[in-house]
């Protein structure tokens, strides 16, 4: 009976949930895999050799910061899921040393010099994904048509977001602006069939932008693979619901409220499901700004964050210079968690007043 | 069902593992030949005791008397011979006096109620139950006749019996609730007689159906008004700041006590000791131990003397499956941790666990990542990442600032915490270490 000599004695509680660091970080991982397996699949092997130099561009930053501070934290699947991000914001045909340098920049300059895991107070791949794009504009803006639009031979051309924002530079407005856009047959039969069972009259193109048969990065195409990860991670209760809601929502209200003006169309009229399905919406809303690190801790505050995200996604995209908010939108609004967090604390129990409740 | 009640703010679903011991009958563990009885094994000031080796003492004779306002005295659990004063280091990593006693054979125990503690007064009462060192069985070993002499001016609007046991795995009350059910009514009558509350309710969380029906059928045959509420499971229930907001819907206010809001909580276990100590005249002696785990051969409820080693409880099960990870005094979610199977059963020991891997994984402890599940965990309504973080730069007051003292160490916060960070760890060293500077 004396089997007592390796008893481990340690403070209450003395069970856990079981849950751990490394066990989030790859769920969040394994729920992204699907988005970035169709961007392998429509942008071909160009897109893979981008994802897995962005990760070994990640874990080898990882590993020479862990080398340099003394701890080992490849394991925790922190920098495996910067590298993945870092890959889907970037096009197909991104010149090779741009994912390398954003990783890194993530990594190195944004996550450990504040410290590590925890301690950064930005997104490092979003980070890592806006220095490059003010760094190299170019080489991230050349987007080439997906493998399933049946336009093998058009190499390259503008992702719905940027041609709606050619199209109004050029004065273009009214219904006509990305009526031009190309459309795959996949669409036609989709939107076809949605028409015809549900009495619609829904124009060509939505189903190509929520399947993912539009140019753009290489994991942010597919909206309607990433909500399907999303759904694993609320499911897991990774990720919680007041991001993604506040964000979306707020969004949606705006976009469809004024998302119409630009246009010249008037209140009321803002084109949503375009707006919704198109860029890094869904990959920023479902995956980035739910970032445990850098968003709120309660739920007012990730409320009230996710607001200002979808905020500021808006005002980027109809009236900003990009035809793309998403990531400086989360960026901005990572700045501001701390006061976030100052201001939304827990209520405490028994504490009634103001005054008692500042101590 | 939306009558069923809990508290409001955060709390945590372990899985409850009551089902290895809930069907056990409560047995009577066989007296040890030698017991270990505590001096401080109640909040409090420890006991006095003018014992020397070889003195004869008797099952229920006093070996130490009370020492100041809380504290409460300690009976002898057996007959038998002192043989030795020394100091033993409790469950909690304290070190107190104890007495050892080689046990002699005793004669059977005869009980006999009577109902003439009727015609006592109230501090009658309350001087039997002193006399008796009956303390808070529910795990805070609070001298229950200090928690029930109620403030002058106060009134007590609730008088809530405490039936939840919310730590998982343990039974204990659950076994007193269905054999024991008329002493503990007696209980709840005695406790009537010296608080007059104006309301009586019994909170018993909703995993336990057949105790809810055994009470809920008790009360009914009786002629004052007692309620029976069943509520949601939630850990942490069974602490009476969160029971009295499930069943009042009021909470105590931060730094105050149940008084504050008009209610007095006390346990089922106590109230069988009240009973006891009342209507038998019988100390506090013994106590019911839920012995359960994965770890062990036949999980039991066993009736125990104070002062019983656990090596005797364990043997008593019939010993270990495989090799233990934790041997755990008391629940597993505010039990300590023991490595020394010598140490004795006290007043507060409501449960033995042997836990082996299937319930706990040791996991190295990585960063912080902010991800808020100790803040939603968190009854109290506490950041326990930030009073953690002041706590790490040796800031107290900043913590204090922020509510520590608030904090009962219920372990929902660690429980929750994916970076394995010892939260109640550092919230322990925070209080201690706030309760220093405030003494000098």
């Amino acid at each position: 009976m004396e089997k007592t000599e390796r008893l481990i004695v340690a403070s209450s509680p003395q069970i856990h949930c079981g849950d751990t660091t490394a066990r989030i970080m790859w769920t969040v991982s394994a729920c992204l895999a699907p988005a970035g397996i169709w961007g392998i699949y429509v942008f071909g092997f160009r897109a893979l050799l981008v994802i897995l130099i962005s990760l070994a561009a990640a874990l080898a930053g990882e590993a020479a910061a862990g080398k340099m501070t003394g701890r080992s934290t490849l394991k925790d699947g922190s920098a495996f899921v910067t590298g993945l991000l870092v890959a889907y914001n970037m096009p197909p045909d991104v010149p090779l040393y741009i994912p390398v340098i954003a990783s890194l920049f993530g990594i190195l300059v944004v996550k450990w010099c504040f410290g590590g895991l925890g301690c950064n107070w930005m997104n490092p791949a979003l980070a890592g994904r806006v220095f490059v794009f003010f760094s190299w504009t170019g080489g991230m803006t050349t987007w080439r048509f997906p493998g399933t639009m049946d336009m093998a031979d058009t190499v390259s051309g503008a992702s719905p977001l940027g041609f709606l924002k050619t199209s109004l530079a050029n004065g273009v407005s009214g219904e006509g602006l990305w009526g031009s856009y190309p459309v795959s047959g996949m669409d036609g039969r989709v939107t076809g069939w949605l028409n015809e069972t549900l009495g619609l009259s829904m124009r060509g193109g939505y189903a190509d932008l929520f399947i993912g048969n539009i140019p753009g990065c290489i994991g942010e195409v597919s909206a309607l693979l990433l909500i399907v990860g999303a759904v694993v991670l609320l499911i897991r209760k990774i990720i919680t619901w007041e991001i993604p809601a506040a964000y979306l929502g707020s969004f949606i209200v705006l976009t469809w409220i004024f998302g119409g003006l630009p246009m010249g169309r008037g209140f009321f009229s803002g084109d949503v499901l375009f707006h919704l399905f198109s860029g890094g919406l869904m990959l920023g809303s479902l995956y980035m700004a739910t970032d445990m690190v850098t968003s709120p801790l309660t739920r007012k505050g990730m409320l009230i964050f996710g607001f200002g995200c979808g905020f500021m996604t808006f005002l980027i995209r109809q009236f900003g210079s990009f035809p793309e908010g998403v990531s400086l939108a989360i960026i901005f609004m990572n700045i501001l968690v701390p006061m976030i967090n100052r201001f939304t604390g827990p209520s405490r129990f028994g504490v009634t007043t103001r005054k008692e409740r500042q101590g | 069902m939306k009558d069923i009640m809990t508290f409001s703010k955060g709390g945590i679903h372990p899985a409850d593992n009551k089902a290895l011991a809930e069907q056990e009958a409560i047995r009577t563990l066989a007296i040890p030949p030698v017991c270990v009885v505590a001096l401080g094994q109640h909040l409090g000031k420890p006991a006095e005791c003018g014992l020397s080796p070889g003195d004869e003492v008797q099952r229920g004779s006093v070996i130490g008397t009370a020492s100041g306002f809380i504290s409460a005295p300690v009976h002898s659990p057996v007959s038998g011979t002192v043989k030795e004063l020394t100091r033993i280091r409790l469950p909690n990593g304290q070190q107190t006096a104890a007495v050892i006693i080689e046990t002699k054979d005793e004669s059977p125990e005869v009980i006999q109620p009577s109902d003439e503690w009727r015609k006592l007064s109230e501090a009658q009462l309350l001087e039997r139950i002193a006399a008796a060192g009956v303390v808070g069985l529910g795990g805070a070993t609070f001298p229950v006749n200090v928690k029930y002499m109620v403030p002058k001016g106060s009134r007590v609007e609730y008088f809530v019996v405490n039936g939840v046991e919310c730590e998982p795995y343990l039974t204990a009350d659950y076994r007193l609730m269905l054999e024991k059910t008329e002493n503990i009514l007696t209980g709840i009558e005695i406790v009537r007689s010296i608080l007059h509350p104006e309301h009586i309710i019994i909170g018993i969380e909703n995993n336990k159906p057949e105790a809810i029906a055994v009470m809920q059928k008790a009360v009914s045959a009786l002629s004052t008004p007692i309620t029976v509420t069943p509520l949601k499971v939630k850990y942490p229930q069974g602490d009476e700041k969160q029971l009295l907001k499930a069943v009042t819907g009021r909470e105590v206010p931060s730094g105050g006590l149940p008084i504050a809001i008009g209610a007095v909580v006390s346990n089922v276990g106590t109230l069988n000791a009240v009973y006891e100590a009342v209507a038998c005249s019988r100390p506090l002696i013994e106590r019911i131990v839920t012995v359960s785990g994965s770890g062990i051969v036949r999980p039991s409820n066993l009736r125990v003397r104070i002062g019983t080693p656990f090596r005797a409880l364990i043997e008593e099960c019939g010993g270990f499956i495989g090799e233990p990870v934790k041997i755990v005094a008391g629940g597993p979610m505010m039990g300590f941790a023991v490595c020394d199977l010598d140490t004795p059963v006290t007043k507060g020991t409501g449960g033995l666990l042997v836990l082996t891997e299937k319930e706990y994984k040791k996991r190295e402890r990585t960063a912080c990542i902010q991800c808020g599940r100790c803040i939603k965990a968190c009854p109290m309504g506490l950041n326990p990442t930030r009073l953690f973080k002041w706590i790490d730069h040796l800031d107290y007051s900043a913590a204090e600032d922020e509510g520590l003292m608030d904090c009962k160490e219920c372990g929902s916060c660690a429980y929750s915490c994916p970076a394995h960070i010892p939260l109640v760890q550092g919230m322990k060293l925070g209080k201690l270490m706030l309760r220093k500077k405030k003494a000098n």
